[in-house]
């Protein structure tokens, strides 16, 4: 993959000093843009479609999988909308800014593919019913999110999958608002952890038939980070017992962390977690891409006897894209055991 | 030893500090000259690259209609959700006044890194740029000139863009060039997703091209920079011809010297290397002034360059200079390599000199006298073989090849053609005197070889370019009033208005004719289809080169068409093939016209014809037949009438002039550079005459003390150069003349794609003549002048010292 | 009286200082008279001969030829007269290089229009240049460049001869042929001869012998 030019990505989100305000200029005051309320009760089909009001809303999926020999595979496919203006216009003039990243992570190779689109044209969207999530070529669709096909491609990988969901929609936070912030930053966050997948990687050495489980997040907001906040840690964990866990730690800038989230039990009871309940404790640091990444990381929810620890299927799993990041599988072990997925922003 | 031999090599320079400025300034002026016309084509070079950048065709395969017309951006969109990784480019032109402006429409999000001027995607941000109005980046020029101009986005300035380019985002291009929707081509990304359907599969109407190492007017422009370089090339030699001459010279009087330092005890391995030293410190130092002098001759050149460049070709070239460091080093490397050249031969026979040597300039005369049977046959290999360049090469390199072999056999044979001139004048001779005058000159002759060959060149190249330049202007203002036989060319604003001009000009004048064009591939390159009426001015004044019977009312019926001579000689088409148009539909050729200064191959059909092919034809331009009194009343109840811009409606005059002054400003360069190279070689001229004139004492003092004056002397002195000018020039003006032969038929057929007709113009010559004899009596001048003024006693001298 | 010169003076500058060469030196040679001057280095002979032949002025005095004022003459008269009336022979030769021996041999005689062909044969003949005619001055030994001299300062008949060392640049026996030719023309040409040398041996064979010492003749 190319390496933008630096400068690309203040352009992009307007950052005037670039990178100042946290990760991806997620920190930056959201100046018109429409805030999330906790009282705002969340609609389907409505909202499995876009928010064009709010500056940045994300649709993200990512998949741990199995291959016919036994192998771990991860797949990630993500679109981003970034709006640089809370409007919507026809055309060219449309402030809403899309970004779409694929990634496939064997246990030896990490395969990047990054998109960009103008709103407006065509050339990306979402679509809420019947659900269609596009950029270029890549898709993600079905009637609803209970039954979608996903499919994308880069120089060097593609897949093609079936997702079909073994459960509902889970509400994360206070139905669906979730708090980043001691100082009330937050965003509308729910998920659908309960896919099984099916489908074909198409990787250089050829195609793969792969089966696993996979996790969508969708969230939008305008200002999910606190400008003190640098970045997050964000798991997203399978146990064999069929227990789910979703869990996030924002770094604040000098230390100290803020951080929530929802477990999800074998029986499918859900509960939310506020600050504190949950610690993520980096084990082993890896070299990638010229810095140091935490890719092992020890993880206790006391409440529900978690005490794990996870480490990345590949430590090398960094999405070198306009805005990098690690995003990866990972192998749990420990007081229980599974599959899941981290994600780590901020590094740099 | 050294330092004291060292201090002996000096002292002769500080006694004869004529030779060391004769020298030096030679060096000089040669790189100066080189130098100069390198930065000019090194600044408009990095230009093009930065232009082709910009446009994406150096690195980016791109994608467009088969046609090269514009299409929607929902075959963009198709592409883009078919995978392809492609980025959408609108191009178009958009009239500011007198100042065209080319406005490229970007989007910044989807283009390749690279594709885009990275100071257009820096500072300001995304939202600014793509929300209208929209920013607009132009060249610091560019946006300066612009400021009051109204009807664009906000203007930024930066630095790094070509002038006359307007960057911005393709939605702000859409709207700013009323096309709304389209695209003119898309640039492909180099890494594209595996699985892709084949283009044909998504958009069967558009074709991909490979990228283009350069852009296409780099074809054009590369013969002018050719054409620039030769000149330099030239330059350098006349430049040569004075280092050479006057360090031979300067070795040639110190050769006692160096005989008396090998006596006394000097290894002759000291002072060789010591004579290197010196001639590599002065070529330093005359190189460096001469870097500079360069950097002032392209500097007062560049802005007529950028001008000429611009209304040729239509290639924006900043009007700055910005030099690398490579340039300076170059220029200072050529001035080394140029001293090395001059000085080895004098080295070398330093080195060979027998110790005891006799100081006799007569045998050093007769040692020439070999050498210039040797240069002679040198010559006459040369011209052999541009005889046969000019019998069977035909390519751009071909011509060049051509001109340089020519020039230089010319100037190789001049000593020899003089030489015999001169022996048979001798022969023919009465009288002491007239003897004595033609056997003197012609022992003269090798001293005064080179800076009569440097003198050859520049009069040859004078009378050629200077032919060529005359009979382009002769021949473009006649095609000029034939093409332009309308009296008034008006543009519409838009197609609505377009309908009303026609309908309101029906009753107000002679004929309304429409210039409609579409833009497209005519043999594989890019062209235009004009759309011709049925009328009497075209069957009158159109400049037809060749044309079948009947060929108007076919084209007029729409079943065939005519194309121009730069169609005709790229295609290869004469009248009867057929000829392909854009689109697929094929005419047969009817007839070929005359096209001066256009670069690109052109046909015209029928313009019923042409509306049906390509309806979506833009009709805004027309030609009107009018009473030429009523033209300007005209034009200005046309203004009045139509608020059109005052642009809009053109008279033929006005037409005319600015057409000429495009003209005009192609060879003001040449001219100048005619001019310097004039100038270099009389400066040679006085150069090797005043050092001459000083070895010349012990031949003229027997003379005068067998009973003529020192003024006769002078007087005979002065005639001596001024006819050895004229001799020069009388050999000059043939050569002149081939060198005009071969840049019309030979080296403009190639680079242009038309040939020239040639015209002789004698009072040129004339004038160039007198020119030359000033130059010569110029140059002889002040040599004869001391020679008048020499005091008895020193030429007392040579009867009591020996030399 | 052929020449006649009266109390002439003669100094240059060097260095800021005036050198006084000699003062108030007089002399006169006869028609068919052969003189010689004789002198020291730097004595200022040769300058005594070249005031002569009217290359340099004197400072003061007269010098007249046939009578005529040089002093009173301008570059052209003074040009005139001297290649019509004066044959110069210099020790250095100063042959025309350009020229060849032929053209040479006839250059002043033609100059003055007093070319007389059978004459130059004759001279030619006499002084053995018939088989060198051809040849440049470069391609002669100096015995050879100094015949030619010789003959050019003969062939318009002069009524004067100038010689500043005429054998000066040769060896004794070369000298001594070429002094036979010289001193024979000059006598079977009636013409009076001037002759500056250092040679006291040679300057017996002429028929009046003139000693420049200390600034003036003795």
């Amino acid at each position: 993959m190319n390496v933008r030019p630096f400068v690309f990505l203040a352009m992009l989100l307007m950052a005037a000093p670039a990178l100042g305000q946290g990760f991806a200029g997620l920190g930056t005051a959201a100046q018109g843009f429409a805030r999330p309320e906790p009282g705002d009760t969340l609609k389907f089909p409505a909202d499995y479609g876009a928010h064009p009001a709010f500056r940045i809303e994300w649709w993200y999926l990512t998949a741990n999988l199995t291959g016919p020999d036994g192998t771990d595979y991860g797949m990630q496919w993500t679109l981003f909308r970034s709006a640089l203006a809370p409007e919507t216009r026809e055309g060219w003039s449309s402030p809403q800014i899309w970004m779409g990243h694929a990634a496939v992570t064997t246990p030896a190779r990490h395969f990047v593919a990054e998109r960009l689109a103008r709103g407006g044209i065509g050339q990306a969207g979402v679509a809420a019913a019947p659900f269609t999530a596009w950029i270029d070529d890549w898709r993600m669709a079905g009637p609803d999110l209970s039954d979608l096909s996903v499919s994308a491609s880069g120089p060097d990988f593609a897949y093609d999958l079936s997702l079909a969901a073994g459960g509902p929609l889970v509400l994360n936070g206070e139905a669906g608002y979730s708090v980043k912030s001691p100082e009330g930053q937050a965003s509308h966050y729910y998920s659908q952890p309960f896919y099984a997948v099916r489908g074909t990687l198409h990787l250089p050495r050829g195609p793969v038939e792969v089966t696993g489980r996979a996790w969508l997040d969708r969230e939008w907001s305008s200002q999910p980070l606190a400008d003190t906040q640098q970045g997050w840690d964000w798991i997203s964990l399978h146990f064999d017992n069929g227990a789910k866990l979703m869990g996030f730690r924002l770094r604040q800038k000098g230390g100290g962390a803020y951080g929530s989230g929802t477990w999800i039990g074998a029986d499918g009871t859900v509960r939310t977690f506020g600050n504190g309940e949950m610690t993520m404790t980096p084990l082993r640091e890896a070299p990638v891409a010229g810095r140091d990444i935490p890719v092992s990381w020890r993880v206790k929810l006391p409440a529900h006897g978690v005490d794990v620890t996870i480490e990345a299927v590949n430590d090398a799993a960094w999405m070198d894209v306009l805005f990098p990041y690690w995003e990866g599988p990972v192998r749990i072990s420990g007081s229980h055991s599974g599959r899941g997925y981290l994600e780590m922003t901020g590094y740099d | 030893m050294v330092r004291a031999t060292l201090a002996a090599l000096m002292a002769h320079w500080w006694r004869h500090p004529l030779q060391l400025v004769s020298l030096a300034v030679g060096l000089a002026l040669a790189t100066a000259l080189w130098s100069g016309v390198q930065a000019i084509n090194g600044q408009a070079r990095d230009s093009y690259d930065r232009a082709a950048q910009l446009l994406g065709q150096n690195r980016f395969a791109r994608i467009e209609a088969a046609d090269g017309q514009r299409f929607g951006q929902a075959r963009y969109i198709a592409l883009r959700r078919a995978g392809w990784q492609v980025s959408p480019v609108l191009e178009g032109t958009w009239r500011d006044g007198d100042r065209r402006l080319r406005i490229l429409g970007v989007d910044p999000v989807t283009a390749p890194p690279g594709a885009v001027p990275q100071t257009v995607t820096g500072g300001a941000g995304l939202r600014p740029f793509i929300t209208p109005p929209g920013l607009a980046f132009a060249a610091p020029e560019t946006a300066a000139a612009l400021e009051p101009a109204t009807g664009l986005p906000e203007l930024r300035a930066t630095a790094g863009l070509l002038p006359g380019v307007l960057v911005m985002d393709i939605g702000i291009a859409q709207n700013l060039l009323s096309a709304p929707g389209a695209v003119s081509r898309l640039i492909v990304a180099p890494e594209q997703p595996m699985g892709r359907p084949p283009l044909a599969e998504i958009a069967p109407d558009l074709v991909q091209r490979a990228p283009q190492a350069r852009a296409d007017i780099s074809r054009l422009t590369d013969s002018f920079h050719l054409n620039l370089t030769a000149f330099g090339l030239l330059s350098f030699a006349v430049g040569l011809f004075i280092v050479h001459s006057a360090v031979g010279l300067a070795f040639e009087q110190r050769r006692t010297m160096f005989r008396t330092l090998r006596a006394i005890g000097v290894p002759l391995a000291v002072l060789t290397a010591l004579l290197a030293v010196e001639m590599l410190m002065l070529a330093l130092f005359a190189g460096l002034a001469g870097v500079a002098l360069g950097y002032g001759i392209a500097a007062a050149l560049l802005p007529d360059v950028a001008a000429t460049l611009r209304g040729l070709y239509g290639a924006a070239v900043p009007g700055t200079l910005n030099l690398s460091p490579g340039w300076w080093l170059g220029g200072l490397a050529v001035a080394l390599v140029g001293a090395t050249a001059a000085s080895a031969q004098s080295l070398w026979r330093v080195w060979r000199m027998p110790l005891l040597a006799p100081a006799q300039p007569r045998a050093w005369a007769r040692a020439s006298a070999r050498s210039m049977v040797a240069q002679t046959g040198i010559a006459a290999g040369l011209a052999l073989a541009a005889v046969a360049l000019a019998m069977w090469g035909q390519s751009l390199v071909a011509g060049f090849a051509l001109l340089g072999a020519m020039l230089l056999a010319a100037a190789l044979a001049l000593p020899g053609v003089l030489s015999a001139l001169l022996g048979m004048a001798e022969r023919a001779a009465r009288g002491p005197l007239a003897l004595w005058f033609w056997a003197d000159t012609r022992q003269q002759l090798p001293g005064l070889s080179l800076a009569l060959m440097a003198l050859l060149l520049a009069l040859a190249a004078n009378v050629g370019v200077g032919t060529m330049v005359a009979s382009f202007r002769l021949t473009f203002t006649g095609w000029l009033d034939q093409r332009l036989a309308s009296e008034l060319y008006v543009t519409a604003e838009n197609e609505a208005q377009a309908a009303r001009l026609r309908e309101w000009l029906a009753p107000r004048s002679n004929a309304v004719l429409p210039i409609w064009s579409i833009e497209g591939s005519l043999a594989g390159a890019p062209g235009a289809v004009f759309g011709v009426a049925d009328h009497a001015t075209y069957r009158d004044n159109w400049p037809m080169l060749r044309m079948q019977p009947g060929g108007w009312d076919r084209v007029a019926r729409g079943e065939a068409a005519l194309i121009n001579e730069q169609l005709m000689r790229q295609a290869g088409l004469v009248p009867g093939d057929m000829l392909r148009l854009p689109g697929g539909h094929t005419l047969p050729v009817a007839g070929v016209y005359s096209d001066y200064g256009n670069p690109r191959g052109e046909a015209m059909i029928g313009v019923d014809l042409l509306t049906t092919l390509y309806p979506q034809v833009p009709r805004l331009r027309h030609a009107i037949r009018a009473d030429p009194a009523q033209a300007v009343a005209l034009a200005r109840s046309l203004v009045e009438e139509f608020g059109l811009p005052p642009d809009n409606v053109t008279d033929q005059a006005r037409i005319k002039a600015l057409s000429l002054g495009i003209f005009e400003q192609t060879f003001t360069v040449t001219a100048a550079l005619n001019v310097l190279t004039m100038g270099v070689a009389g400066f040679a001229m006085l150069m090797s005459l005043l050092t001459l004139s000083t070895m010349r004492l012990p031949q003229l003092a027997p003379v005068w003390a067998l009973g003529l004056t020192r003024a006769r002397l002078a007087r005979l002195e002065l005639v001596r150069a001024v006819m050895l000018a004229a001799l020069t020039m009388l050999l000059a003006l043939p050569v002149g003349l081939l060198l005009a032969w071969a840049l019309l038929a030979v080296v403009n057929v190639a680079a242009f794609g038309w040939r020239l007709p040639m015209h002789l113009f004698p009072a040129d010559w004339a004038r160039l003549t007198a020119l030359a004899l000033l130059a010569g009596g110029t140059a002889a001048a002040w040599p004869a002048w001391r020679l008048a003024r020499t005091a008895p006693a020193d030429l007392l001298k040579v009867f009591a010292h020996e030399r | 009286m052929l020449l006649e010169v009266r109390d002439i003076t003669k100094g240059y500058d060097s260095g800021g200082e005036h050198v006084q060469v000699f003062a108030g030196v007089s002399l006169s040679v006869n028609a068919g008279e052969a003189v010689a001057l004789t002198g020291e280095s730097g004595s200022g002979k040769s300058t005594l001969l070249h005031l002569c032949a009217g290359l340099e002025r004197p400072d003061a005095g007269q010098v007249a030829l046939d009578g005529q004022t040089l002093g009173d003459m301008g570059d052209g008269a003074r040009a005139r007269l001297r290649r019509a009336r004066i044959g110069l022979v210099f020790q250095q030769f100063n042959l025309i290089p350009s020229l060849p021996v032929a053209a040479n041999l006839r250059f002043q005689a033609q100059l003055a229009g007093r070319e007389n062909v059978t004459w130059t044969d004759t001279l030619a003949a006499r002084l053995g240049l018939v088989p060198l005619l051809g040849r440049y001055p470069e391609q002669l030994s100096g015995g050879q460049q100094q015949r030619v001299a010789i003959g050019r300062a003969l062939a318009g008949r002069p009524g004067l001869i100038l010689a500043d060392e005429p054998t000066g640049n040769l060896d004794e026996a070369t000298g001594d042929a070429v002094m036979d030719l010289l001193l024979g023309l000059v006598g079977e040409t009636g013409a009076g001869l001037l002759m500056v040398t250092h040679s006291a041996r040679l300057a017996a064979r002429l028929d009046r012998r003139l000693h420049l010492s200390g600034g003036g003749l003795c």
